[in-house]
């Protein structure tokens, strides 16, 4: 079976989600008439990245009834879409989150479990902290969904590919910094942050033996460049696409998923994982740790 | 030692993007900035014309009376160069009655007195031209404190301020900058005969490679003494990088109320664009 995946590599309007809204539907419709499976959205595409006190403003409910999923939610009749957003929950909790959408409905969303609040980030600040690491059962089989700092823990990932997860979407406005050269480098190279986040999801495709796909910002906000670069990696750990950095960019891979029984035949760590045994130690460890 | 080599191309692609969308996404499409003779401004006029066309950019020469002659000449390589537009306003006549009204004025308080006539100047042709004023202090001479507050610090937005001054040369050589400004010694050109290391006290070679490892890599005092810097010229410099913090930031405001502009009221320059 073949996945199409369209990696929407967009800027953002900072906290104009009406706007955002519209660039979302156009891109949907553009990735539909490409053929695209699925459409995913990096982190907050929404309503932009940095938002502060902007927050509460930005914030919604993925409901049929609201204004910004309900148009989402019917597009996703056609084609399954992954979108980040602020979800506000009943008891006004705001969260950094990023849903699931097919056949008309809300399949999954996953809040942002790790906030980076250290350097230039602030979320820990304007954002609560999701609780849950789930996989979840899509048309293409199971996904798993992380969101940026997520999948600087490792454990995130694991968890995921424990939970049965064979597709990683994972989700960033990863800023760009660092420009020491790479070697042998003439046209503009990466960042240094680009070229860590890349080395880290390649290693978990290999790793996992999974597919991995991440989907980045572009664009600025203030002095902050994102330094888009969307790209897929298969079970084998390798590339796919590497999309076009520093620019927007709807950026195309197929995934071919019968490759996970290749890898897997070849591969077999996920045969070979002791789950049980990680589990005794761990609670060994928060056992000592606690006492 | 450190190695402050960048990647030249992804500044250079960074810098030419941040400079459009920033000035486009505030509803213009121009900048403005003074052309000194000098490096820096240089610099901060190749990029913007590569990320603007040559014909949105308006650069201007103000020269004093004490002013080098190789100024005006070195700006004007930069702008036959790229075809960029152009003005000279002479300050003199616009400071020399404040210079005039106080004969014992000396030259740090002229020169800042010629800074801040300059960013005047600019201010009024960002409003003429319809441009943004570029800031082209860079991460050496912010850190140092080296600027003239409301002065060259004075500017709506900066591309060269997280470069050192060794990163922003060789940025410089690479977008094309002409020869002779590359090879001269940096000056503020206040006065004649000023050179910035000789009023500095130190090298920019020498300064750039402590500042990395404090700033960027988050070397201790110690840590920097034991990779060789001489201890005084190393608490030199963080007691001058300490003092300087009030050119970094925005004055503080006495809080009185449950929400403040700056304490609890936060929002990017960029919201709603």
């Amino acid at each position: 079976m073949k996945l199409n995946v369209a990696m929407a590599q967009i800027n953002t309007v900072l906290g104009n989600v009406e706007q955002n809204l519209e660039k979302h539907l156009d891109l949907i419709e553009q990735a539909r008439r490409a053929g695209a499976d699925l459409i995913t959205f990096p982190e907050l595409s929404l309503t932009g990245y940095a938002l502060q006190d902007l927050t509460p403003t930005v914030a919604c409910r993925p409901l049929p009834d609201d204004p910004v999923f309900n148009p989402l939610l019917a597009a996703s009749q056609d084609i399954d879409i992954q979108v980040g957003f602020v979800e506000e929950d009943e008891r006004n909790l705001f969260y950094i989150a990023t849903a699931f959408l097919s056949g008309g409905a809300v399949r999954h969303i996953h809040h942002k479990v790790y906030l980076p609040t250290y350097g230039f980030f602030d979320e820990g600040r304007f954002f609560a902290r999701g609780e849950s690491v789930r996989a979840f059962d899509t048309r293409f089989g199971r996904v798993g969904m992380l969101i940026c700092e997520d999948f600087w823990h490792a454990s995130s990932p694991y968890m995921l590919w424990l939970d049965g997860a064979d597709l990683f979407l994972f989700t960033s406005a990863s800023p760009g910094r660092g420009i020491t050269p790479t070697p042998h480098n003439t046209a503009p190279g990466r960042t240094e942050s680009a070229r860590w986040v890349n080395d880290i999801i390649r290693a978990y495709a290999g790793m996992f033996t999974t597919f991995v796909v991440h989907t980045n910002r572009a664009g600025f906000e203030d002095g902050i460049n994102f330094w888009g670069g969307s790209s897929a990696f298969s079970p084998d750990g390798e590339p796919l696409v590497n999309g076009v950095e520093h620019a927007e960019a709807l950026v195309l891979a197929e995934l071919d998923l019968s490759q996970l029984r290749r890898t897997r035949t070849r591969l077999p760590l996920l045969r070979d994982e002791r789950t049980s045994l990680v589990q005794r130690e761990i609670t060994r460890i928060t056992r000592n740790a606690d006492g | 030692m450190p190695d402050l080599t960048i990647d030249t191309n992804l500044a250079r692609k960074i810098l030419t993007d941040f400079i459009r969308t920033e000035i486009t996404r505030a509803g213009f499409s121009r900048a403005v900035l003074g052309l000194s003779g000098g490096l820096d401004s240089a610099l901060a006029c190749y990029l913007a014309a590569e990320a603007l066309q040559p014909e949105n950019v308006l650069a201007v020469r103000m020269p004093y009376a004490t002013s080098s002659a190789d100024s005006l000449a070195h700006a004007q390589l930069v702008i036959d160069a790229l075809g960029v537009r152009t003005l000279t306003i002479p300050i003199t006549d616009m400071v020399e009655p404040l210079f005039n009204r106080y004969p014992d004025m000396e030259n740090r308080r002229k020169g800042n007195v010629m800074a801040r006539q300059r960013m005047i100047i600019l201010f009024d042709q960002s409003e003429a031209f319809k441009g943004l004023v570029l800031g082209t202090s860079n991460k050496t001479e912010i850190l140092l404190g080296y600027t003239t507050v409301h002065g060259d610090a004075a500017c709506a937005l900066n591309p060269l301020g997280d470069l050192y001054k060794t990163q922003l040369r060789q940025l410089a050589a690479a977008v094309g900058v002409p020869e002779p400004l590359l090879q001269k010694p940096p000056s503020a050109d206040l006065w004649a005969g000023q050179t910035d290391e000789d009023e500095l006290g130190f090298t920019y070679a020498a300064v750039d490679q402590l500042l990395y490892l404090l700033v960027d890599q988050r070397y201790t005092p110690q840590e920097c003494v034991d990779s060789g810097f001489e201890a005084k010229f190393v608490h030199a410099v963080i007691e001058r990088v300490r003092k300087n913090q009030f050119k970094r930031v925005m004055p503080p405001i006495a809080k009185l109320s449950g929400r403040t502009v700056g304490y609890d009221f936060l929002y990017l320059r960029d919201w709603g664009t």
